[in-house]
């Protein structure tokens, strides 16, 4: 008898920082036991060794930036089986989507002496907009358990559970006072999807919106409290999910 | 004429994607390229009107790898703009978060990254079949490294509790417990790390490199210092760009940072320089802690090590002083009255540099008197080591020309692979396109 095929792994690459990709060799104590049950295919940051495809389960992380890279995730999305859209960039767009509202000639003049060496597109876009997406994890990065729990899901053939809830709601169930009812600090956890354990208000900050909106968020509501609070003027700064482009299409909803 | 071409287009096991490119022609090098095939980010220009209080949150996201780093060279370089200083326990925690990531990133260069050209794999987890306790030594100093910066910054990606003025919430003593017990079996896994990769074979080869990183008379620099050479450079980090020039060819939209100006005068190479392990401890290797100097020795390092192939035993020198340093910071601590110093907005330049595990970076900001940021320059380490990389497999090229391609395209691999590029970071600006007449 034939001993089943595993399934095949592969990690891909966009406009990024590495950190959601490294939060799968940061899985420490289930890295091998990840690598025992997927065959890892393609993982250019842990291995020089690339089989070819088609790969059952591809991780892709980061954003669409460039014209090769609108190209790549066409090919990316044919060779792949069950394709996972992996952290902020992946799924919203990215911190490098605020040049979506900005003029890309004056950002690119101010860190290039010759501009019109580059190719780049003038907006940075999630990999829904390009290729269809089976699953997507937020975060950024992204959660170990969330990423984990994909992983383990698709093996066992199952859907992964990834709660649509708020931030806010796991922040109450970690049993923290409220920073911004307690101490007036800005928070955007009653709009942001939960999966990072309500870390900032644990570090008695507000949440700055990471994972990007919840499923339904309340806008208006929490508008009302961070007006009142001063955000938006220069004193309080700005708290407009700049790593969640999401978010910030909520912010200028209502004019944030 | 014969012509060779050896061409990498995805390298593996670096942080983000580039590529490399060696031409050959009549036995020797003609070309020898680092090419950085990540799309552009423009960081420096998204920041531009954003609130000085966001610049550590926003720059940690150019790099997974080092986001520690660009917070910490983020908030030296507003606080100088402001006026401030953070001294005390702050200066403390934040040299503790430092050593996190040290020990994190080397950790993950040392077993995951550069061992398996060592020894003969592909990867760690093919690696992990043959030797599986160094594997597993390696990750779980990994994961110490990764669990100190977790305590103290709330993640080890992309850390939360980073501030201008210090952090939002400070640890008490009792917090700090814990993670010492780990760092104490950390400190025994580094001086085995370090008896594990002395053990390794070596090439034969060495470099006439200059070398640069920040220099302290009393620590082992991560955060403060002044910026220094081996060839007589001795700057304050403000006085730094003065030194160097980024330049944007043709060939290239790569900026390749080079020394120029006085410091320069008679340097080999055009002025390419190396920051770095191999810098910092040729420069500062006076300041490591007794048991780290006593490994460097026993692992056969010298005052100084010219070989890029053995800067993997100054990582690991560098793993063992870092938790050396993480528990002397861990005994002295008290916890400070407030958790940040007040930091108000004014008009003004502020210049930071600290010590990236693979290097210097610098950054510069210069702030309206609302706080908003009205230039930014970031120059980070890849961007300054490329030129010496790529002066790495031009000279050592030439000893492998006997090899067949697959071999010669593996040492090629290595060359890149001994400084430990982060191409994420560097990535923000550059794109090569490269011509061959």
């Amino acid at each position: 008898m034939t001993k089943p095929r595993r399934p095949t792994l592969a990690v891909w690459k966009f406009a990024s920082c590495d950190g959601c990709q490294l939060t799968l060799l940061d899985c420490e104590e289930e890295l091998l036991a990840v690598a025992g049950a997927v065959e890892i295919a393609r993982f250019l940051e842990a291995t020089r060794a690339v089989r070819p495809g088609p790969y059952d389960i591809s991780l892709v992380e980061g954003s669409i930036t460039t014209a090769a890279d609108r190209d790549r995730i066409q090919a990316v999305r044919r060779e792949s089986g069950l394709l996972v859209a992996i952290g902020a960039c992946a799924a919203g767009g990215g911190i490098q989507a605020l040049r979506n509202r900005a003029s890309l000639a004056e950002l690119t003049a101010a860190v290039y002496a010759r501009p019109d060496y580059l190719d780049t597109l003038a907006e940075s876009t999630p990999i829904a907009e390009h290729v269809p997406v089976d699953y997507e994890l937020r975060g950024c990065p992204i959660a170990k358990g969330q990423l984990l729990e994909v992983i383990t899901a698709l093996l066992a053939g199952r859907q992964p559970v990834l709660p649509p809830h708020s931030v806010c709601h796991d922040c109450k169930l970690a049993g923290q006072v409220c920073v911004m009812v307690a101490q007036g600090i800005p928070c955007l956890g009653p709009l942001t999807q939960a999966g990072c354990g309500a870390l900032c208000p644990g570090f008695q900050r507000g949440c700055y919106g990471c994972f990007g909106p919840m499923e339904q968020p309340n806008r208006p509501a929490l508008d009302h409290w961070l007006r009142a609070l001063g955000v938006g003027t220069a004193a309080a700064g700005r708290l407009d999910g700049r790593f969640d482009p999401r978010l910030q299409a909520l912010a200028e909803d209502t004019g944030d | 004429m014969t012509s060779r071409t050896i061409e990498v287009d995805e390298l593996s096991r670096v942080e983000g994607e580039g590529a490399l490119r060696l031409i050959i022609r009549d036995g020797a090098v003609a070309t020898a390229e680092l090419r950085i095939i990540e799309p552009p980010r423009l960081f420096e220009g998204l920041l531009r009107g954003r609130a000085y209080t966001e610049a550590p949150d926003i720059t940690a996201r150019i790099c997974g790898i080092c986001p520690a780093a660009y917070q910490m060279s983020a908030v030296h370089a507003i606080e100088a703009a402001l006026g401030i200083e953070v001294d005390g326990p702050l200066r403390a925690l934040r040299r503790l978060l430092y050593c996190g990531e040290w020990i994190e990133s080397h950790a993950l260069h040392i077993y995951l990254l550069h061992a398996p050209d060592f020894l003969g794999y592909d990867g760690a987890i093919d690696m992990a079949q043959a030797h599986p306790a160094a594997v597993r030594r390696g990750l779980l100093l990994k994961q110490v490294g990764n669990a100190l910066m977790t305590l103290i910054g709330g993640r080890e990606i992309h850390p939360v509790n980073v501030r201008v003025g210090g952090f939002y919430r400070v640890p008490t003593r009792a917090e700090l417990t814990p993670i010492a017990e780990r760092l104490q079996w950390a400190r025994e896994a580094a001086w085995e790390t370090v008896n594990w990769v002395a053990g390794f074979e070596f090439p034969e080869l060495a470099r006439d490199y200059t070398l640069v990183a920040l220099r302290h008379p009393d620590e082992y620099p991560m955060n403060a210092g002044r910026i220094a050479s081996n060839r007589g450079l001795d700057c304050a980090v403000a006085d730094f760009e003065q030194q160097i020039e980024e330049q944007h060819e043709a060939r290239s939209t790569a900026l390749h940072a080079r020394l120029v100006g006085p410091a320069a005068a008679g340097l080999p190479a055009a002025g390419a320089y190396l920051t770095g392990p191999l810098a910092r401890y040729h420069l500062n290797r006076a300041q490591l802690s007794p048991l780290a100097l006593e490994a460097a020795q026993a692992a056969g390092l010298g005052a100084t090590c010219d070989n890029p192939f053995r800067s993997i035993l100054v990582r690991a020198v560098e793993i063992l002083y870092a938790c050396d340093e993480a528990l002397a910071i861990i005994t002295d601590y008290e916890p400070p009255p407030a958790p940040a110093l007040l930091a108000l907005p004014r008009a003004g330049t502020g210049h930071g540099a600290t010590e990236a595990p693979r290097g210097l970076l610098y950054h510069r900001y210069d702030l309206n008197a609302d706080g908003s940021i009205r230039a930014a320059r970031i120059i980070p380490p890849t961007s300054q080591n490329q030129a010496s990389i790529e002066g790495d497999l031009r000279e050592f090229a030439g000893h492998w020309l006997g090899l067949p391609d697959a071999g010669l395209q593996q040492q090629c691999e290595r060359a890149v692979r001994n400084h430990d590029p982060c191409i994420s970071c560097a990535t923000h600006f550059l794109r090569l396109t490269v011509e061959h007449g």
